[in-house]
């Protein structure tokens, strides 16, 4: 990792400092050497049969006529031209017509043992004049010795040949010509006849591994004198395009990193990442059990992306694409016209069809490609997630860095065995995904729902709240779950419970209705307890000023009788009888 | 130099093979291995095939072109065009017994 990326800041002023360089123009090859194949040397490119080595120094040639303008010549020792022109079709090169534009020249060179006599001394000048011939015909500037060992099967002084050998590396060298030799890979050693003893500029090994029946392709650049380069194995893919290596060294943690946020796509958890979701060129993990809604999270966010007109790579390992797009449409997500605007992209593989690192070259090609924005893996299980390969997690490493070196936001989901959510390798995703997203199902009552959180989130405040998460015919829908002292309620349980809140509100409505009308009930009593009162209080104040009144009255009279008597009295002095019975009577008034 | 000679006395062999033999050299200029091996050729020739045999001397320092259509590799190399099928010895000659096997003038031993 350290060489890689010490490649990686060389690589700007690698042309103006180290030695010249012939760029191949094989995809990812030129980054781990930093600028292409020594220029004016030899390189040997060996392997085991079938390991791509003749493709690759085609590769070389036909991407050297086409995009470099150099002409090349090819000295097959092996193939006929026309076979070797057969043979490379398939990837797009039409040699025919480079040989028609002058562009390239094939010699077959045939030597056939049976056919021949050795008596005496010789040399290789027959090769040299060929070669030379060959290459001041259409001034070529590079040359591909495919494979030269061949020579040692059909002549038999080993001595005279490595002399020669020796001989031919230098010429090439002051031909000024950037060649590649291939060849055989030896029983202990890079080539069976020991070629890399004289080419020593450059050596790059092709390998073909078949591990868990599946196959994989690797490169490793044994040497290459002068040069900083990445010197691990780098898986590398032949398809219709030719050879194209993953450079997954060549990165490191250097990215910058972007504050710009993009929706998630769903409304409720934009919410719970802080109001304004991912972060662009962040590396979101959504883990779940199955059937936990991981592909539905995927297609939001796929969805949004296209809606705001970014490309969207989507890798599926488990669905079709009409398939995915046909239960996408079931929640309301109609992914059809991104396809047709050739926003979003499928890519639909069985995980078993590959091997890891010819998956993750796969990718790293498709991305360079179609550039998106946005990258979906559904699910990412097979890119090494859980993998029991140590250095799986190491290759996801990588090519996360490569996303986030091109700023592409990548969801991966992962599917969790229901017993434990968490398990020991997700400590090591942990340090590669920025959100983590986690979809666990709730089991309440005999009936399973839907809950969604969000783990953790770098460099946002996000909502630490579960989320009941529920899948309508309009897409994903958050809804807040009761928490109660049973724990948290969802589906049918949450919905018996807003039941249950709803009737005992109505119960208290009532009972506070009550209450007031009972209060209602008893201020009337209470007034026409006063009233009664206040009439009783009426009759007796009535019956009160009549008694007043009847005795003011008897007094009025009495003093009447006494002014009477008195006047009587005085009118009748003599008559002291008559004044006397008078005031016993009044006196027996008074006692009753 | 490109010569072409026809030895005298082809009658000899003609009951073993009818035919004119057919030589082709390929030297690369007169380096002493192509001297070596045109003398050498010359005298096997003469020993077992005289009158009847023809060689043909090609510099491909001169006619490079003419080194793919015998895919000649080594130099020098002889060609024996005729009689078929072609054969083809590598070397100055020094061997006299090996080119002789080699041109099928004698049975391997």
């Amino acid at each position: 990792m350290q060489e890689a990326k010490r490649t990686t800041r060389t690589n700007g002023n690698a042309a103006a400092r180290s030695l010249p360089k012939a760029p191949t123009g094989i995809g990812g090859l030129d980054e781990i050497t930093g600028g292409g194949l020594p220029r004016g040397r030899a390189s040997l490119v060996c392997g085991s049969a079938g390991c791509g080595k003749t493709l690759l120094a085609m590769e070389f040639l036909v991407r050297g006529a086409l995009q470099h303008g150099e002409p090349g010549v090819f000295v097959a020792f092996e193939e006929s031209a026309e076979e070797l022109a057969q043979n490379v079709r398939s990837l797009g090169f039409d040699l025919d017509r480079l040989v028609e534009q002058k562009k390239l020249l094939v010699d077959h060179v045939r030597v056939e043992r049976s056919e021949i006599e050795e008596t005496g001394d010789y040399d290789l000048d027959g090769l040299f004049i060929r070669l030379g011939h060959a290459i001041d015909t259409i001034g070529a500037k590079r040359v591909v010795l495919d494979t030269i060992e061949a020579l040692f099967s059909g002549l038999q002084n080993a001595a005279i040949l490595r002399a020669e050998l020796r001989r031919l590396f230098r010429w090439l060298k002051d031909k000024g010509v950037t060649a590649v030799i291939t060849a055989e890979r030896g029983e202990g050693s890079l080539t069976r006849q020991g070629l890399e003893e004289y080419v020593s500029d450059c050596v790059i090994l092709l390998d073909h591994r078949v591990i868990d029946q599946v196959s994989t392709r690797r490169l490793r650049i044994v040497k290459y004198r002068g040069t900083t380069h990445g010197t691990n194995e780098y898986p590398f893919l032949i398809d219709e395009d030719g050879i194209s290596v993953l450079p997954i060294t060549s990165v490191g943690l250097l990215h910058t990193a972007s504050s710009e946020r993009i929706p998630s796509g769903i409304a409720g958890l934009d919410a719970m990442l802080g109001g304004e979701g991912y972060y662009r060129g962040s590396t979101i993990l959504v883990t779940g059990t199955a059937g936990s809604g991981k592909s539905s999270t995927a297609a939001h966010f796929a969805l949004a992306a296209c809606q705001r007109g970014e490309r969207c790579l989507y890798m599926a390992f488990e669905e079709s694409p009409s398939q995915i797009m046909r239960n996408m449409r079931s929640l309301g997500l109609d992914l059809e016209p991104c396809v047709k605007k050739g926003l979003l992209r499928f890519h639909a593989t069985r995980p078993t069809v590959y091997g890891l690192e010819t998956h993750l070259a796969r990718i790293h090609k498709l991305v360079r490609e179609f550039e998106p924005k946005v990258l979906v893996f559904d699910p990412a299980n097979s890119l090494g997630f859980r993998s029991t390969r140590a250095d799986a997690s190491a290759m996801l490493t990588r090519l996360i860095d490569f996303l986030k070196m091109h700023g592409i936001t990548a969801m991966l989901t992962t599917m969790t065995s229901s017993e434990s959510i968490l398990e020991s390798s997700d400590a090591d995703i942990s340090s590669l995904v920025d959100t983590w997203l986690l979809l666990r199902d709730i089991e309440l009552s005999g009936e399973r729902n839907r809950a969604l959180y969000v783990l953790k989130s770098r460099g946002m405040a996000h909502s630490n709240q579960l989320r009941e998460f529920r899948l309508t015919d309009h897409g994903i829908e958050l809804s807040d779950v009761y928490l109660g002292a049973e724990g948290v309620l969802t589906g049918s349980a949450r919905l018996a419970q807003e039941a249950r809140e709803k009737a005992s509100a109505v119960r208290r409505q009532q009972d506070i209705e009550g209450k007031q009308r009972e209060l209602e009930r008893k201020r009337e009593a209470l007034e026409a307890r006063i009233t009664a009162l206040r009439k009783e209080f009426e009759a007796e104040a009535e019956e009160a000023r009549r008694v007043i009144g009847e005795e003011e009255t008897r007094e009025e009279v009495t003093r009447q009788d006494r002014e009477r008597m008195e006047a009587s009295r005085r009118a009748g002095a003599g008559r002291n009888s008559g004044e006397r019975p008078a005031r016993p009577r009044k006196v027996q008034e008074v006692r009753r | 130099m490109k010569n072409t000679e026809v030895g005298d006395g082809a009658e000899a062999i003609a009951a073993v093979d009818p035919e004119v033999w057919e030589l082709r050299l390929y030297v690369a200029g007169q380096t002493p291995k192509s001297v070596t091996a045109f003398t050498n050729l010359k005298k096997i020739c003469e020993e077992h095939l005289a009158g009847r045999y023809r060689i043909e001397v090609i510099d491909l320092l001169e006619h490079p072109q003419l080194a793919a259509g015998d895919q000649i590799v080594a130099i020098p190399t002889l060609v024996r065009k005729l009689p078929e099928p072609l054969r083809k010895i590598v070397g100055d000659l020094r061997n006299t017994e090996r080119a002789l096997v080699g041109l099928n003038l004698r049975p391997a031993s």
